[in-house]
C-alpha cells in the first residue's frame, strides 16, 4: 500500500470557463424553464379559439387593468438592478430598499392576478369551464407560481441582509435571483403579448378548413 | 481497499447506512443508482416474462386482460425511466468525474437529492401494486385512454405523479452535470481531449435539460385533466388527443437518444481500449453525436405517421428521419473503423460492444423502413414495431450498459468479473435476445397487433410466439449467470489492480477501488488518451510505468461534508406527491398533505442553501 501522505494544496477551485458553477447552473436551469413555458404557451395557443363554450376571452379579458400589473411587473426588474448595483456597493440600506421594493411590486402584480381571477370566477370562466378557462387559468397560474417563488427569495434575501449575509462578496447570490426575476419578467411580456394583446378579442369557435 | 465501503464508513450498522444516506460522494451515489435500477431491470424483466408466458400459446388464460395492461405498461415505463435512463445516470455519476479528472461533481448535494428523487418516484409508481391501482395506461399513455372515464382507478395517478419525481430527477441531474463537464474538467483536458463516453454523456445532459420539461407539462396537463377537472384531452370540450401525443413525442424521441447515446459513449471507450488503437475518427464520432442531438428534436411525428397529420408534415418528418441515419451511420461505420487492423482481445466488454454494434445495425435499418410512411402504415402498432425498438434498447443500450460494468466493474470494485462467467452470459444474452425479438419481425409482418393479451391459432402466430417465449427463458438464465457472476466476483474475484486493460483513461490513473477523494493531485492531460501516452512514453524511454496515484489522508483533500438535507427534500417531494393520492378536503384545500410537503421541500430547500457545502476546518 503507498504511503499516506498529505495531499498537495491545490485548493483553488476547478473551473474551466470562468463562469461562477452556480450561475452556469442557472443559466442552464433558465434554459430548461423556457422550455417549460413554451410548452404551456404552445398548448394555450392551440387550444385559441377552439373553446366551444363561453365565456371567450373577449368576454372577460380586462387589457387596460392588466397592461397596469403589466407595467408594475417591468418596474420591479428596474428595482431588481438597482438592488443588484446597491450590493456590489455594498450599500446596505439601498439594498434593503430595492429588494423590498422589487418584492412588493412583485406581491402587487400577484394581488391583481389574485384579483382577477376572482372576477373571471364571477363571471362564470373556471378552470373547467372550457378550454379559455382550462389553457389561461394553467399557464398565467403557472408564472404567477414563479413569480410567488421569486417573492419568497427576494424577502429571504432581504431579512439576510440584516444578518450581514448581503454583501460585495456574496453579490452573486442578489445576481442569481436576479437572473430568475428579469427571466420570469420576460416571459411574462411573452405571455401578456399573446394571451391578452393578440388573442384578448377572441370570441367563439373558430370554424376552420 | 477490498470493499467499495472503506474510509467513509467504519464503524457499526447504523453509522454505516447513515453515512450512505447522507452521502454526496458521486462514487457511492453511482452505485446507489446501479443497485437500484439494476433491481428494476430485473422486475420489468419478470413484468415482460409474464406477458411472455401469457402469449406463449393461443388462448392464453396466465393472466387477466387488465393484468396484461398493467404489465406492458409498467414493463415499458419501469425499462425506460428505472432501468435504462438509471442504469446510464451510474455511468454519469461514476464515471464522468473520473473520467473528466474532477475531483467529484460540480453540485455534490443536489446530486444525491436526484438519485434520492428518483428512488421516490420508483417507489411511488411501483406502490401502486400495493394499493392495487395499476398504471394500465401504455408507456405512452395515450390521452383520452389515460383519461378519468377510460381509466379510472388512481393507476394513471401513479404514473403521471410518479415520473414527475423522475423529471425532476433527471432535470436536476442534467443540470448538475452540464455544469461538471464544462466547469471541472482537469488542467489540459480539453473538450476535444474528453473521452466520446464523455462526450456522449455531455449530449445526453444537455437533451435531458431540454427535453424533460416538455414532458413535465405534458403529465401536468394529464394530472390536471384527471384530478382538477380541466380540459386539455377532454374531447367533448374540444380538447385534443393529438396534443398529448405532440408533448410526449416531443420529448419522447429525444428520450431514445438519452436511452442510447450513453451506451454508444460506452462502447466509443471500450473499442479502443480491446482494440489497442485509438478511436478511428475521433472528432466524426464527436459531432454526430452532437448532429443526433440537435436533429433528435426534429423527427417526433415519425410516431404519428398514422394519425392524420397531413401530407406536408408526414413528408417532412420522413426525410429528417432519414437524415439522422447518416450521423448515425457515420458512426457505426467509425467503430468498424477502429477494429479494422487492431490487436482485438475479445473480452466480455468487448464482447458485448461489438454485440452492440451488431444488433444496433439491425435495429437501426428496421428504424429506418418506419422512416418510411407508406410502409410504417403497415408497421404501425404491430410486433414489427416492438422487433425494432427491443433491438435497439436491449441489443443496443442493454448490451452497450453490459459492456460498461464488464469495463468498470474492475475499477468500481477492485475485482474483476469472471471472464468465464462473462463469456457465458455475452453468448446466451446473444443468442437469448435474437431467439426472442427476431421473430416480432414476422409476426409484425404477420399482422400481429402490439398489445394484444392473447391471439386465435387461425392466425398462424403460434410457433413464432413459442420461440420469441422460449427465448425469454434463455435471456432470463443469461440475467441469473451475470447476477451470480456479480456476486461471486464481488466476494471472491481476481485482484484487478489500477489497470486492468491497459487503457487509456484518467480513471485507470488511480487506485481500484478509487479513494473518496478521486485523484489526490489533479492530472494534467497532454492530449487525447491520457493515461496511453504517459504509459507510451515510458515504455519508449525505458523507464517503469507510472503506477496508480499515492494515497493521502482524505482528511487533508478539500470535500464536500456529508448532508442529510437532500434525502429530506425528497422524502418531503414524496410527500408532496403522495398528497394527490389522498382527498381530504379541509375549507378549499383539496389536497392538504401536499401542502405540507410542499412546506417541508421548502425547509429543506431553505436549510440546504444555509449549510456551507464544506464546513471550515484548519488544514
Amino acid at each position: 500500500m503507498a504511503q499516506i501522505t498529505e495531499a498537495a494544496h491545490h485548493e483553488e477551485e476547478q473551473n474551466c470557463t470562468g463562469i461562477d458553477n452556480r450561475k452556469l447552473l442557472f443559466w442552464v436551469f433558465l434554459s430548461t424553464d423556457c422550455l417549460f413555458f413554451g410548452a404551456l404557451i404552445s398548448t394555450y395557443m392551440v387550444y385559441r379559439g377552439q373553446s366551444l363554450v363561453g365565456p371567450y376571452p373577449i368576454d372577460i379579458l380586462d387589457i387596460p387593468l392588466t397592461t397596469i400589473s403589466t407595467f408594475v411587473l417591468l418596474c420591479s426588474s428596474f428595482a431588481m438592478v438597482m438592488a443588484l448595483s446597491a450590493t456590489q456597493k455594498d450599500d446596505i440600506k439601498g439594498i434593503r430598499i430595492w429588494l423590498a421594493a422589487t418584492a412588493i411590486m412583485g406581491m402587487v402584480f400577484i394581488g391583481f392576478q389574485i384579483f382577477e381571477f376572482w372576477e373571471f370566477a364571477h363571471h362564470g370562466l373556471l378552470i373547467s369551464t372550457n378550454l379559455f378557462g382550462t389553457t389561461f387559468f394553467t399557464l398565467t397560474g403557472f408564472h404567477g407560481a414563479h413569480v410567488s417563488l421569486g417573492i419568497v427569495w427576494l424577502w429571504v434575501l432581504f431579512i439576510l441582509s440584516f444578518r450581514g449575509k448581503v454583501t460585495s462578496a456574496r453579490a452573486l447570490d442578489v445576481e442569481i435571483c436576479g437572473l430568475y426575476w428579469h427571466f420570469v419578467d420576460i416571459v411574462w411580456i411573452v405571455i401578456f403579448t399573446l394571451i391578452y394583446l393578440v388573442g384578448g378579442f377572441d370570441a367563439g369557435p373558430v370554424i376552420t378548413g | 481497499m477490498a470493499t467499495i465501503a472503506t474510509k467513509q464508513s467504519e464503524g457499526n450498522t447504523f453509522s454505516v447506512i447513515w453515512s450512505w444516506i447522507t452521502t454526496v460522494d458521486h462514487k457511492r451515489i453511482g452505485i446507489l443508482y446501479f443497485v437500484t435500477a439494476f433491481i428494476m431491470f430485473l422486475v420489468a424483466g419478470i413484468e415482460a416474462g409474464i406477458m411472455r408466458m401469457q402469449l406463449a400459446t393461443p388462448g392464453g388464460n396466465l393472466v387477466s386482460p387488465d393484468v396484461y395492461n398493467q404489465m406492458f405498461t409498467m414493463h415499458g415505463t419501469t425499462m425506460v425511466f428505472f432501468a435504462i435512463m438509471p442504469l446510464n445516470a451510474a455511468f454519469f455519476n461514476y464515471i464522468i468525474p473520473l473520467a473528466i479528472g474532477a475531483r467529484d461533481v460540480a453540485f455534490p448535494r443536489l446530486n444525491a437529492f436526484s438519485y434520492w428523487t428518483f428512488l421516490a418516484s420508483v417507489l411511488f409508481m411501483n406502490f401502486g401494486f400495493i394499493v392495487g391501482s395499476v398504471p394500465d395506461g401504455g408507456w405512452f399513455a395515450y390521452a383520452p385512454l389515460s383519461e378519468q372515464p377510460y381509466s379510472s382507478n388512481q393507476g394513471m395517478e401513479f404514473w403521471s405523479i410518479g415520473l414527475m419525481l423522475a423529471a425532476v430527477s433527471s432535470a436536476v441531474a442534467g443540470l448538475n452535470f452540464v455544469v461538471t463537464i464544462v466547469n471541472l474538467r482537469a488542467p489540459g483536458m480539453t473538450l476535444m481531449r474528453m473521452p466520446v463516453s464523455v462526450w456522449m454523456f455531455f449530449v445526453v445532459q444537455i437533451l435531458l435539460a431540454f427535453a424533460i420539461p416538455v414532458i413535465a407539462v405534458g403529465l401536468i396537463e394529464l394530472t390536471m385533466d384527471r384530478l382538477f377537472g380541466t380540459l386539455f384531452f377532454v374531447t367533448s370540450a374540444g380538447g385534443d388527443p393529438v396534443l398529448w401525443q405532440h408533448l410526449f413525442w416531443i420529448f419522447g424521441h429525444p428520450e431514445v437518444y438519452i436511452l442510447i447515446l450513453p451506451p454508444m459513449g460506452i462502447i466509443s471507450d471500450v473499442l479502443p481500449a480491446f482494440a489497442k488503437k485509438p478511436l478511428f475518427g475521433y472528432p466524426f464520432i464527436v459531432f454526430s453525436g452532437i448532429a443526433i442531438g440537435l436533429m433528435g428534436w426534429a423527427v417526433w411525428s415519425h410516431h404519428m405517421f398514422t394519425v392524420g397529420l397531413g401530407p406536408i408534415a408526414v413528408s417532412v418528418f420522413t426525410i429528417t428521419t432519414m437524415l439522422i441515419a447518416v450521423p448515425t451511420g457515420v458512426k457505426i461505420f467509425n467503430w468498424i473503423g477502429t477494429l479494422w487492423g487492431g490487436s482485438i482481445e475479445y473480452k466480455s466488454a468487448m464482447l458485448f460492444a461489438v454485440g452492440f454494434i451488431a444488433m444496433f445495425i439491425i435495429g437501426g435499418l428496421s428504424g429506418v423502413s418506419h422512416a418510411v410512411a407508406p410502409s410504417d402504415y403497415q408497421q404501425q402498432d404491430t410486433y414489427y414495431i416492438i422487433a425494432h425498438l427491443h433491438y435497439v434498447l436491449f441489443g443496443g443500450a442493454i448490451l452497450g450498459i453490459f459492456s460498461g460494468i464488464y469495463f468498470w466493474f474492475p475499477k468500481v470494485t477492485g475485482k474483476l468479473l469472471s471472464e468465464k462467467l462473462g463469456k457465458l452470459h455475452f453468448w446466451i444474452t446473444f443468442v437469448g435476445l435474437n431467439l426472442t425479438f427476431f421473430p416480432m419481425h414476422y409476426l409484425g409482418m404477420n399482422g400481429m397487433p402490439r398489445r394484444i393479451y392473447t391471439y386465435a391459432t387461425e392466425f398462424g402466430w403460434d410457433n413464432l410466439n413459442a420461440l420469441s417465449s422460449f427465448g425469454y427463458i434463455v435471456l432470463f438464465v443469461s440475467m441469473l449467470i451475470f447476477v451470480y457472476n456479480i456476486i461471486k466476483s464481488y466476494k471472491s474475484g481476481e485482484e484487478a489492480g489500477h489497470d486492468p486493460w491497459d487503457a487509456p483513461g484518467l480513471e485507470w490513473t488511480i487506485t481500484s477501488p478509487p479513494p473518496v477523494y478521486n485523484f489526490s493531485e489533479l492530472p494534467v492531460v497532454e492530449g487525447r488518451d491520457p493515461y496511453w501516452i504517459v504509459k507510451r512514453r515510458a515504455v519508449a524511454e525505458g523507464k517503469e510505468i507510472p503506477g496508480p496515484q499515492p494515497l493521502v489522508d482524505p482528511s487533508t483533500v478539500h470535500l464536500p461534508d456529508p448532508s442529510y438535507w437532500p434525502i429530506f427534500t425528497s422524502v418531503a417531494l414524496l410527500i408532496l406527491a403522495i398528497g394527490f393520492m389522498i382527498e381530504i378536503p379541509v375549507w378549499f384545500v383539496k389536497y392538504p398533505i401536499s401542502v405540507v410537503g410542499g412546506l417541508l421541500v421548502f425547509v429543506g430547500v431553505l436549510a440546504w442553501s444555509n449549510e456551507p457545502p464544506t464546513k471550515e476546518k484548519d488544514h
